[in-house]
């Protein structure tokens, strides 16, 4: 079933074109990351998708339901999580207040002023800690994290609202290679042990060739190629503008990794 | 040297002989000393006050020398800082009631501030002698049983400039005055008053720059654009300067009638110096000029005293501990409803002449000086000066009753 | 109105403009390069023109020419370049690894100095200085007279404006700045000398801000009140014309000069207000002012400027906070009537600044202007009282209202900016609700208020009124760092640390900014409204700058980086004014030497000092 679908979407800034009739379409558990090189609209359909930016025009479906030009934590409501680029987290808390902020705003009690927040959901943040590996740190104060952990971290909060689709915008920048594949493996085994959609951009191709189900290609704003991650490494213009000789053997490389 | 030692010996034989005057004959005064809590902003208003309670401790030592106060009783002011804000004060006022034991409580400079306090004087039951304030709220509508004032009121002083200029033929008048009660309350006045001294009279321009915030040049400017006869002029310290300054280069004083209060008082004229305008009506106070003997003595005193020259605030000072010492000793208590039954109708031979508290408004008839601006050498002085004494320029009793009833 | 008046009228304008232009330009370029919001900034212009009025007169016993007035005013201007670069090696350059607002502190310090050590060197009373030789007269403009000097000022703000331009785009130096304004961090990853700019920054922000001052004596008599007259419209221009923009302030310069010139025209008072109400209203349509830029979010992650955990009281705290409740309770027993006086005070100024810090620590909402509530509440209260002939209890009740109300109705607006923004958007709804309050005269009795606001009968004893303060106060402070520790204030935490991972998991920011902002708007009119009665008088100084000033040194010493802290801020800030003010006259250099002290030795404020130390053992 179709989680989320982008229909044309537009957008340019003063006479820059950043997203031309961008169309996809993501499924329950399925990785799609987007992929292209610098510029080429990547952030900015990423930023159309999570409400960060309004299109000029087209469409987001959730669902099947409109939430094009929605705000951010209007579609966040809707049951979709997110990461950053640069990691976004509340440095003045714990690594557990962290998570438990999260789930006291996905239940809608931000504005309570007699329970003690500390006190709420304790056991759930645990719980998400445990998932994502980081139970045994819960009580350090988050700013002390290795930059890594602190990425699994803003993974358990992005789940915290029980997200039917996951945005990570370059899920793996800032982290040292061992971490990336750890980070990823655990990203995938989260979406499809319990039907989350991710839609992710990356630069790290490794990353991506291995734990895509499908890639987009982004060039100057325009879709060039779509498909699974061999096809899409066959494509030969992908290949020509973007991947090139390297990124080919990166390629092979990670597949290789991953199932081998 | 030697000649500066003998006349400063000299004049602090005259300070002394003065305040001797008072009670002749008397040994030096022993025993508790009566406390006044004096609150006064020391540290804002420091151009005036400081002269202010130079002359207090000038005129009290002098008291004391002479047997004291209550058949032989030191007399002795505390002096604190009122911080400028009513907040500040009546903590203040609070602390020289309770810690220091004051008997009463006497100062202030700002309205505000002496509202406050007068107020809290009101509420504790003490008697609150405030000098300087000059709001007329504060002997009128908001004047209360404990509450006396000294200094010629706001209604005063715009009263004596207003009449100065009888004889006068400007009829279209701007006024110019800082924004603040002071200034608005002073226009109000000078609307009220100027008719009956110049019939036909009309007011073509206002202006009420903020305090301490003048924007001299588009002042001015909007003044000259009304083409006024006469300028009534309430501002004040450095707004003043800047406002003459401006002023006397685009020409706006020139063959203008300009009224103005307080300009001539010493504390203004010295940071104006040589840019004094000639030919203002002002209140002021021509030290320099007064011929009374107790006033030159007083001068010859202060100036030794403290190496400098007297200021409007130091007559109010002196003339402050003159009149509290008459008061002490008509009352021979300390005990409030004494002292505030006995100050009215309490008349006090002082360096400025006889000062009566008159009873109905607690309003003193203390005066001013009346006269002209004039240039002398580098600084400002007062032509034609005479003293306009308070007790003509009082409010007439029937605004007072209409204002207070029950008066 | 003819042609000549309009022309002469407009020029007055522009050297108004030209001279708040020099002073401000050198503010921007402070904060753009430092982010140190600079108190001091009109010291430096005090001080410029002080130290002229003194030279210039001496370089004239030599020769009365102009070009030794204009020697006398550069080296003036030079002198105070030096204070201010003393300013940086002494003071600033400790104060760099703490929060940014304890530098504003720290300036404010030296402002409380500054003005008692001119009062010391100069003397109270006001200077007038020389006038410029060959520029005394008057210059015939189409049948008006104009100053010839100002004509010269006129020409000043531009040539300033020009050599800043030449500097900043032809020198290392310059193009250091600007690099710095628009991305502190990368200058600091060039390896660029870091120390050594902010020295050279603040040398060129206080000789601007001499050159001002300097220029001004053949204008103004010279007061020690100079630099209160000047710093707020300084900030003012600055924040029109865009933080950090220095053609920016040229241009909101020039906006605010040519409106005051006409506007006294039509509204004769306009000068008390027109400056905040123009900020106002730039500050809601273009939220970073004409021609600034939205600060640059940080790259890196920073460590938030507020309260950083929130610890449950162990055994010590409950015992302190044991002790200073029996302390407040026991003062009425034990202490005269001037000590219940002073306890009194201190616990209400304690829950105006809590509630200050609940906003700043926990939200990173810096409010400028938190007084304004505070009077706002003692106006409701004694207006109640005074006017509509209510008795104490209901009107206590009115003043938390009241100062909700307000806080809602202004804080709709605040909390759509950010950082110094949102500061000065505070500072001119405070300024403005002043204005109100001091103009109205018919109802609010103008700057002189109103007296007679007393407590009901059976509040009347300084005890008794002591006791319903502290209940007021205490439960006030109580319930409040509830607040803190509950979801809602865990919240507020989020949005301040993370706005952008606050929206992700669906924390709509701005309302609960707006909550907040009211919540503590309705404690500080509750703290205002037991001012009110305390004193029995209101009136405009209680929502006044200094006031809103007062607040931020008690958070800031007090340290806002821990819940309780403000609380011991505001017993310090007023224990020490307390100290000094019957000592003398120069109570306020104590009192700004205190705060430096402070400052220095507990660079993170009391409870900063306090949490080290019980981290440590």
């Amino acid at each position: 079933m179709t989680l989320l679908a982008a229909e044309r979407l537009n957008k340019a800034f003063g006479g820059v074109v950043a997203a031309k009739d961008v169309s996809f379409a993501l499924a329950e558990g399925e990785m799609l990351a987007i992929i292209g090189p610098n510029g080429a609209g990547k952030s900015t359909t990423f930023n159309m998708v999570g409400g960060q930016l309004a299109p000029d025009s087209g469409r987001v479906l959730l669902a099947g339901a409109d939430i094009t030009g929605q705000p951010p934590r209007a579609v966040c409501r809707l049951g979709v999580g997110r990461t950053f680029q640069v990691a976004q987290t509340f440095l003045s808390m714990t690594v557990l207040g962290n998570v438990q902020m999260a789930l006291i705003a996905h239940h809608g009690r931000t504005r309570e002023v007699v329970a003690r927040a500390e006190a709420l959901y304790r056991n759930q943040a645990l719980a998400l800690l445990d998932r994502v590996g980081m139970a045994a740190e819960a009580e350090r104060p988050i700013g002390e994290l290795a930059y890594g952990d602190v990425k699994r971290v803003e993974l358990a909060i992005a789940l915290a609202a029980s997200p039917r689709l996951l945005l990570m915008d370059e899920p793996t920048a800032g982290m040292a290679p061992r971490e990336r594949a750890g980070l990823m493996q655990l990203v995938a085994n989260i979406a499809r042990g319990q039907g989350i959609g991710v839609l992710f951009t990356e630069h790290d191709m490794d990353a991506v060739f291995a734990h895509a189900d499908r890639i987009l290609v982004l060039v100057r704003g325009e879709v060039i190629a779509e498909g699974p991650p061999e096809q899409v490494r066959a494509n030969a213009e992908v290949q020509r503008v973007y991947l090139g000789q390297s990124g080919h053997r990166a390629a092979l490389r990670a597949r290789r990794a991953a199932h081998g | 040297m030697a000649a500066f030692t003998l006349s400063r010996r000299a004049a602090l034989a005259a300070g002394a002989g003065l305040a001797a005057g008072l009670r002749p004959g008397l040994a030096p005064a022993q025993g508790a000393p009566i406390k006044v809590g004096e609150l006064n902003s020391y540290s804002r208003m420091a151009a005036f006050s400081v002269p202010y309670r130079n002359a207090i401790q000038l005129a009290v030592d002098g008291i004391n020398q002479a047997g004291g106060v209550m058949g032989g009783r030191p007399l002795e002011f505390v002096f604190r800082d009122d911080g400028s804000t009513p907040g500040d004060a009546v903590r203040v006022a609070e602390d020289l009631l309770t810690r220091e034991g004051c008997a009463f409580l006497a100062g202030t400079f700002l309205s505000n501030v002496g509202l406050a306090v007068a107020d809290f004087a009101n509420q504790r039951k003490k008697l609150f002698l405030a000098t300087e304030p000059l709001t007329d709220a504060l002997t009128m509508g908001q004047g209360n049983r404990y509450t006396f004032r000294l200094r010629p009121s706001t209604y005063m002083q715009t009263r004596m400039v207003v009449e100065a200029a009888r004889g006068k033929t400007a009829k279209r008048w701007a006024i110019v005055a800082p924004n603040y009660e002071y200034g608005q309350s002073a226009a109000a006045n000078f609307k009220k008053l100027i008719g009956g001294t110049i019939p036909g009279a009309e007011i073509v321009a206002e202006q009420y720059p903020a305090l301490g915030r003048v924007d001299a040049g588009a002042t001015v400017g909007a003044l000259a654009q009304a083409r006024p006869d006469g300028i009534f002029n309430v501002l004040f310290g450095a707004d003043l300067t800047a406002f003459v300054r401006e002023g006397n280069t685009r020409g706006l004083f020139e063959r203008r009638t300009v009224l103005s209060l307080l300009t001539g008082e010493p504390e203004y004229m010295i940071p104006l110096g040589d840019e004094c305008p000639d030919g203002w009506i002002v209140t002021g106070y021509p030290w320099e000029q007064v011929e009374a003997p107790a006033h030159k003595a007083f001068v010859a005193a202060y100036r030794a005293r403290f190496n400098d020259t007297p200021r409007k605030g130091s007559v109010l000072g002196y003339v402050t501990a003159q009149v509290v010492a008459a008061l002490l000793n008509k009352a021979g208590t300390t005990e409030t409803e004494a002292l505030v039954d006995a100050f009215p109708g309490l008349r006090t031979d002082t360096i400025v002449g006889s000062v009566l508290m008159r009873g109905i408004d607690q309003q003193s008839t203390m005066g001013t000086w009346v006269g002209e601006t004039v240039l002398r050498g580098r600084t400002g002085t007062m032509r034609n000066a005479r003293y306009a004494d308070g007790a003509d320029f009082l409010f007439p009793e029937a605004e007072v009753r209409a204002a207070r009833p029950g008066r | 109105m003819d042609l000549g008046f309009l022309l002469v009228q407009s020029l007055s304008g522009l050297a108004s403009a030209s001279s708040l232009f020099v002073i401000a330009s050198g503010l921007t370029l402070v904060f753009g390069v430092t982010r140190i919001v600079n108190f001091a900034h009109g010291s430096f212009y005090m001080l410029g023109a002080y130290v002229a009025v003194t030279l210039v007169p001496w370089l004239f016993e030599f020769d009365r020419s102009p070009l030794l007035f204009f020697t006398g005013v550069i080296a003036s201007a030079l002198v105070v370049g030096g204070l201010g670069v003393l300013m940086e090696l002494l003071l600033l350059r400790r104060l760099y690894k703490v929060p940014e607002l304890f530098q504003l502190l720290a300036t404010f310090g030296v402002v409380l100095m500054v003005q008692d050590a001119v009062l010391w060197i100069w003397g109270p009373v006001e200077i007038s200085g020389p006038r410029a030789p060959g520029l005394r007269h008057g210059v015939e403009i189409l049948g008006q007279r104009f100053p010839a000097y100002e004509l010269l000022l006129i020409g000043v703000g531009p040539a300033v404006l020009g050599l800043l331009w030449l500097l900043m785009h032809r020198t290392r130096f310059g193009i250091l700045i600007r690099a710095a304004t628009r991305d502190r961090e990368m200058v600091g990853a060039l390896g660029v000398n870091q120390a050594l700019l902010f020295t050279g920054t603040l040398f060129l922000g206080a000789f601007l801000a001499g050159l001002g001052g300097a220029l001004q004596i053949p204008r103004v008599a010279v007061s020690s009140q100079m630099d209160l007259s000047i710093i707020t419209e300084a900030f003012v221009v600055t924040v029109i014309g865009g933080m950090g923009s220095v053609p920016g302030a040229f241009l909101a310069a020039v906006l605010i000069g040519q409106l005051n010139a006409f506007g006294v025209l039509i509204f004769p008072k306009i000068t008390l207000v027109l400056v905040f109400l123009l900020m106002a209203a730039v500050l809601v349509v273009k939220p970073w002012g004409l021609l600034g830029r939205p600060e640059t979010a940080a790259g890196r992650a920073a460590l938030p400027e507020g309260i950083l955990a929130t610890p449950r009281f162990g055994a010590w705290e409950k015992a302190i906070a044991g002790l200073a409740i029996a302390a407040m309770l026991a003062v009425p027993v034990l202490g005269d009537g001037y000590a219940v006086k002073v306890a009194t005070e201190i616990l209400i100024f304690a829950l105006a600044a809590f509630s200050l810090n609940f906003l700043v620590g926990n939200g990173g909402i810096v409010s400028f202007g938190h007084a304004a509530y505070f009077g706002l509440g003692a106006y409701a209260a004694g207006l109640l009282v005074t006017k509509a002939g209510l008795p104490m209890e209901p009107a206590l009740l009115a003043a938390p209202v009241a100062g909700a109300a307000f806080a809602a109705l202004f804080g709709f607006f605040v909390v759509r900016l950010t950082g110094i923004y949102l500061a000065m958007l505070t500072l001119a709804f405070a300024q403005i609700a002043y204005a109100v309050c001091f103009q109205w005269v018919e109802v609010t009795g103008g700057d002189n208020g109103v007296v007679g606001v007393w407590p009901s009968d059976w509040a009347r004893s300084r005890a008794v009124f002591h006791y319903l303060v502290a209940a007021c106060c205490i439960l006030g402070i109580w319930a409040l760092r509830h607040v803190v520790y509950a979801p809602f204030g865990a919240t507020l935490r989020a949005a301040r640390d993370s706005e952008a991972r606050a929206n992700a998991i669906g924390i709509d920011a701005r309302t609960h900014r707006w909550l907040a902002f009211t919540l503590a708007g309705g404690a500080a009119g509750l703290a205002g409204g037991l001012y009110a009665f305390s004193k029995g008088s209101i009136d405009p100084t209680l929502l006044a700058i200094p006031l809103s000033v007062d607040f931020l040194a008690m958070i800031l010493l007090g340290g806002i980086q821990t819940v309780m802290g403000a609380v011991a801020g505001a017993a310090a800030f007023h224990a020490i004014k307390d100290f000094f003010m019957p000592l003398t006259d120069h109570w306020r250099f104590f009192l700004g030497a205190s705060i430096i002290a402070l400052v220095l030795v507990f660079p993170r404020g009391l409870g900063g000092a306090y949490g080290a130390l019980r981290g440590r053992a």
